[in-house]
C-alpha cells in the first residue's frame, strides 16, 4: 500500500503554489474548505450551462418553426450530438496532460461551444444545423475532463468528493436557470428567436471570459509533490493500473444499463395524462434536487468511499425504474421517480471524478477522468440503443423491469469489483 | 497582466457583452412594437365582417406582439390585411364556427375547442408538444396529435400521442387503443405511433399514419368500430379533399429524414400524383377547394419564424405561389 499511499499524499497541492488552495491546517480532514478556483470552475459551468440549456429549451421549437425540420429529423441531430466526439475527448485529454495546461484545453473546448452559439445565427437547414449541434458537443466532450483535472488539481484528496459536489451544484442552477432564461426572452419578443441565440452566446462568452482571465493556469505537473508520484507509467500504460482499470469498467457496465432520461420520460408521461400536464416542473424539481443533494453527496462520497456511493447511487437509479416500470402512475409516483433520478445523479456524476481522481496519478490525471467518462458515454449509448430494441419486442415497462434487475446485479458486482479499494484517503495513507 | 488587470479585463467582457445583447433584444422588440402598431397603416378589419363572409382562419407568424394570434382572411382577399381574434395558438383549425387551438406555453399545453371565436372553450385532453390539429367538417369531432418525449428527442425515444375526440359527449380516445390491421391481421407493435387525423363527413371513417418498425403507413379507420387499416406505405399527414374522393400527404421516398415531398393519392384508382412543390413540406396540408392545396413553408430568413402559407394545384400542374403571408396551420370555413 505504500506506493499508493505516496501518491495520494503527493497529489495534495501546497498552499505556497496554489494561493487559492485550501487554508488551515494540511492534513487531510473533512473539514477542509473548497478552493475558490473550484468555485470559480463552478461558476464558469453555471454560466455555460444557461448558454446550452437555455438553446436546448427552444431547439426543438427552433427546429421544428424555424428550420421547418420534424421532430424525427431532430432526433437525428440529437444522435449525432451523443455520437460525436469519443476520439475527441480522449485526445483532447491526452494534450491537455502532456502539455500540462487542462485550463487551455479545457478553454478551447468552451470556446468551441460558443463558437457554434455564434454560427447558429447564420445557419439554415438540416446539414449546417447538424454540423453546429457537433461542433457545440465537440467543444463539450473537449472540456469536460481538463475542466475535472483542473477541479482535483486544487483540491486535497480528502474533500474530492465536496469539491465536486459544489461544482455540480453550480453547475445544476445553470441548467434550471436556463430554459426559464429562454421563456422569458420569447414572451419579450414573440416569435423571434434570435434573442435567445444572442443571449445563450453571451453567456457562452462570459463563461469563456472567466475561465480565460480570472481562473488560474493551474499546472498539475508543476505542483510540488512530497513523493514522487506514479511517474513511471506511459499515458496509456497508466490506464493498465487495476484499481483504474475496475473503475472503468464498472462505469462501462453500469453505463450499458443505464436507460437514457428520454426513454424514462416517454415511459413517466404515458402511462398517466395527469403527471404528464405538470411534467415540465417535475423536470425542474428533478434539477433542484441535483443542487441540493450534490454536496451532501460528495461529503458522505468523502466519509463512505467513493466508490461505494458510486455503485450503491445506482440503486436510487434502480427504484426509480421500479416505479416507472408500473402501470399505474399518478402525481407522486411520477414526481418520486423524477427526484430519484435527480438523486441519481447527485450520488454518481461528480462522484465518479472525484473516485477517478483519487485513483489516478496527475500526470496522466485528464486522461484518466475521460476513460472513465467516456466508458459511461459509450456505455449510455450502446444502452439506448439496446433498450430501444427491448422495448420493440416486450414493452417499455416490462424493458424497465429487465434493467432494473440487470442494474440492481451490475451493482452488486461492482461492489465485489471495488473491495480492494479503500474506504477514505486517510485509509489509504495508513 | 497581473490577476488585477485580467479582472478588470473580464468586468469589460461582461459588460460589453451584457450591454450588447440587452441592447439587441430591446431592438428586436420595439421594431416588433413599430410594426404591428404604426400609426401610418389602417386599424385591421372587424372579425364580425371577416367571418359573415367564406374565409381562411390561420396562425399569424408576424412578429410582434400579434405573433401567434389566430387571424382571418376572406376567402376572395387571402392576402389582405387580416383580423386578430384574441387566441394565441401554436396549431389552430376551423370547421362551421368552431376554432380547435393547441397552445403551448413551454411550462403547459393545452387543446381547447372554441364553439365561436369569442365564446368560452372547452378543454380537451392534451399531452405533449402541439403538432396537428383537425376538426371534422361540421366541428362534432376533434383530433390532436403531440409530441411526446421529455427534454430528449434521442432515436427512438421520439413519440406521438394522437388523441381523437367526441365533442358531444366529450369522450377521447387515443387511437393506440383501437385495432390496428396489417395485411389482414390485428397486430400489436410496442413501438407504433399514430399521426395526423383527417376526418370524413360521415364522421365514422378518417384517416390518419401509423409508423411501427421503421415504416409508416396511411390508414383508413372507423371511430365506430375502433379500427385502423393499414392501406399503403410512406404516406404521412394526410388531408381528405372536401369531396372525399382524394387524400393528400407527404411522402419521404428515398430521401434524408426530414425530407418530404407532397402528393395525391386518387382513392377510387389508388394513382399517386406528385404536387409540383419542389421544396420539402413538414405540414399537414389542407384543401382550399377540391382542386388545390394549401400548406405552411418556412421563410428562407434565418432567425425569425415567419411562415407563409403556399397553394399548389392538386393535379401536380402549374407552380405554387404564396396564399397567405405571415401564416400557418390555414383552415377554410365557408
Amino acid at each position: 500500500m505504500s506506493k499508493e499511499a505516496g501518491m495520494y499524499l503527493s497529489d495534495r497541492p501546497r498552499p505556497a503554489v496554489l494561493p487559492d488552495a485550501v487554508p488551515g491546517p494540511r492534513m487531510a480532514s473533512t473539514r477542509e474548505r473548497v478552493g475558490r478556483t473550484v468555485v470559480l470552475m463552478g461558476l464558469v459551468s453555471l454560466v455555460t450551462d444557461i448558454s446550452s440549456e437555455s438553446l436546448s429549451a427552444i431547439l426543438p421549437l427552433y427546429v421544428t418553426a424555424v428550420l421547418g425540420l420534424s421532430p424525427l429529423a431532430y432526433g437525428v441531430v440529437d444522435g449525432v450530438y451523443q455520437g460525436a466526439g469519443v476520439l475527441v475527448r480522449i485526445a483532447a485529454a491526452w494534450v491537455s496532460d502532456v502539455a500540462d495546461r487542462p485550463k487551455w484545453v479545457a478553454l478551447s473546448g468552451y470556446a468551441m461551444s460558443a463558437f457554434a452559439k455564434a454560427a447558429l445565427l447564420l445557419v439554415s437547414g438540416f446539414a449546417a444545423l447538424t454540423a453546429v449541434v457537433t461542433v457545440d458537443r465537440l467543444g463539450k466532450g473537449i472540456r469536460t475532463a481538463p475542466r475535472d483535472a483542473v477541479i482535483s488539481a486544487v483540491t486535497p484528496p480528502a474533500v474530492l468528493g465536496r469539491a465536486f459536489g459544489v461544482h455540480r451544484a453550480l453547475d445544476s442552477i445553470g441548467a434550471a436557470i436556463g430554459p426559464l432564461v429562454a421563456f422569458a426572452l420569447l414572451a419579450l419578443t414573440p416569435g423571434d428567436y434570435t434573442p435567445v441565440i444572442v443571449v445563450s452566446l453571451a453567456f457562452g462568452l462570459i463563461g469563456v471570459a472567466l475561465l480565460g482571465l480570472v481562473v488560474p493556469d493551474v499546472r498539475p505537473r508543476r505542483v510540488p509533490r512530497e513523493a514522487a508520484p506514479l511517474a513511471s507509467h506511459s499515458a496509456p500504460g497508466v490506464l493498465r493500473d487495476p484499481a483504474l482499470r475496475r473503475v472503468v469498467a464498472v462505469a462501462g457496465v453500469l453505463g450499458l444499463l443505464t436507460v437514457s432520461d428520454g426513454f424514462l420520460y416517454l415511459t413517466l408521461q404515458r402511462r398517466d395524462d395527469f403527471a404528464a400536464q405538470y411534467f415540465p416542473l417535475l423536470f425542474v424539481a428533478t434539477n433542484v434536487v441535483y443542487f441540493l443533494l450534490a454536496v451532501p453527496m460528495g461529503r458522505l462520497a468523502d466519509r463512505l468511499g467513493r466508490h461505494r456511493l458510486f455503485a450503491l447511487g445506482h440503486l436510487l437509479l434502480v427504484a426509480a425504474y421500479a416505479g416507472a416500470a408500473r402501470e399505474t402512475g399518478g402525481l407522486a409516483a411520477t414526481g418520486t421517480c423524477l427526484l430519484l433520478l435527480g438523486a441519481f445523479y447527485a450520488a454518481t456524476d461528480g462522484v465518479l471524478s472525484a473516485l477517478t481522481s483519487a485513483l489516478s496519478p496527475v500526470r496522466h490525471r485528464a486522461l484518466c477522468l475521460s476513460a472513465t467518462q467516456t466508458a459511461t458515454a459509450i456505455g449510455r449509448l450502446v444502452s439506448s440503443i439496446v433498450f430501444g430494441l427491448v422495448w420493440v419486442e416486450i414493452g417499455r415497462g416490462q424493458a424497465l423491469s429487465v434493467f432494473a434487475v440487470a442494474l440492481s446485479a451490475a451493482v452488486g458486482m461492482a461492489l465485489w469489483l471495488f473491495r480492494g479499494l479503500p474506504t477514505t484517503e486517510e485509509s489509504r495513507v495508513r | 497582466m497581473t490577476p488585477r488587470v485580467r479582472l478588470v479585463a473580464f468586468l469589460v467582457v461582461c459588460l460589453s457583452v451584457a450591454s450588447g445583447s440587452v441592447a439587441y433584444v430591446l431592438g428586436v422588440r420595439s421594431q416588433q412594437e413599430t410594426a404591428s402598431g404604426s400609426p401610418g397603416q389602417p386599424a385591421p378589419p372587424a372579425l364580425s365582417s371577416v367571418e359573415s363572409v367564406p374565409h381562411i382562419v390561420f396562425r399569424s407568424t408576424s412578429t410582434g406582439q400579434r405573433y401567434g394570434r389566430v387571424a382571418m382572411v376572406p376567402l376572395s382577399a387571402p392576402a389582405g390585411r387580416p383580423a386578430f381574434t384574441s387566441l394565441s395558438c401554436d396549431r389552430v383549425y376551423a370547421a362551421m364556427t368552431s376554432i380547435l387551438c393547441l397552445a403551448s406555453s413551454g411550462l403547459s399545453n393545452t387543446a381547447t375547442v372554441y364553439p365561436l371565436s369569442g365564446a368560452a372553450g372547452t378543454r380537451i385532453p392534451l399531452v405533449g408538444t402541439p403538432s396537428r390539429a383537425r376538426l371534422s367538417s361540421d366541428a362534432s369531432w376533434a383530433a390532436t396529435t403531440t409530441f411526446v418525449s421529455g427534454d430528449s428527442y434521442a432515436g427512438a425515444s421520439f413519440s406521438t400521442r394522437t388523441v381523437v375526440t367526441d365533442l358531444a359527449s366529450a369522450s377521447s380516445a387515443d387511437l393506440e387503443t383501437f385495432t390496428l390491421v396489417h395485411e389482414g391481421r390485428p397486430i400489436t407493435p410496442h413501438d407504433r405511433n399514430f399521426w395526423g387525423v383527417t376526418f370524413a363527413d360521415d364522421n365514422d371513417a378518417f384517416y390518419a399514419t401509423v409508423a411501427f418498425g421503421h415504416h409508416t403507413w396511411l390508414t383508413r379507420g372507423s371511430l365506430r368500430k375502433r379500427t385502423l387499416v393499414t392501406l399503403r406505405e410512406d404516406a404521412e399527414c394526410p388531408s381528405l379533399s372536401p369531396d372525399g374522393t382524394k387524400v393528400a400527404y407527404k411522402k419521404r421516398g428515398d430521401r434524408d429524414p426530414g425530407d418530404w415531398r407532397l402528393a395525391v393519392l386518387d382513392l377510387a384508382t389508388a394513382r399517386e400524383t406528385m404536387l409540383a412543390e419542389p421544396r420539402s413540406v413538414d405540414d399537414q396540408v389542407t384543401w382550399l377547394d377540391n382542386e388545390r392545396i394549401m400548406y405552411g413553408l418556412p421563410r428562407d430568413d434565418a432567425g425569425g419564424v415567419q411562415t407563409d402559407v403556399w397553394v399548389a394545384r392538386a393535379d401536380g400542374t402549374g407552380s405554387p405561389t404564396v396564399l397567405v403571408p405571415d401564416a400557418w396551420s390555414p383552415a377554410v370555413v365557408r
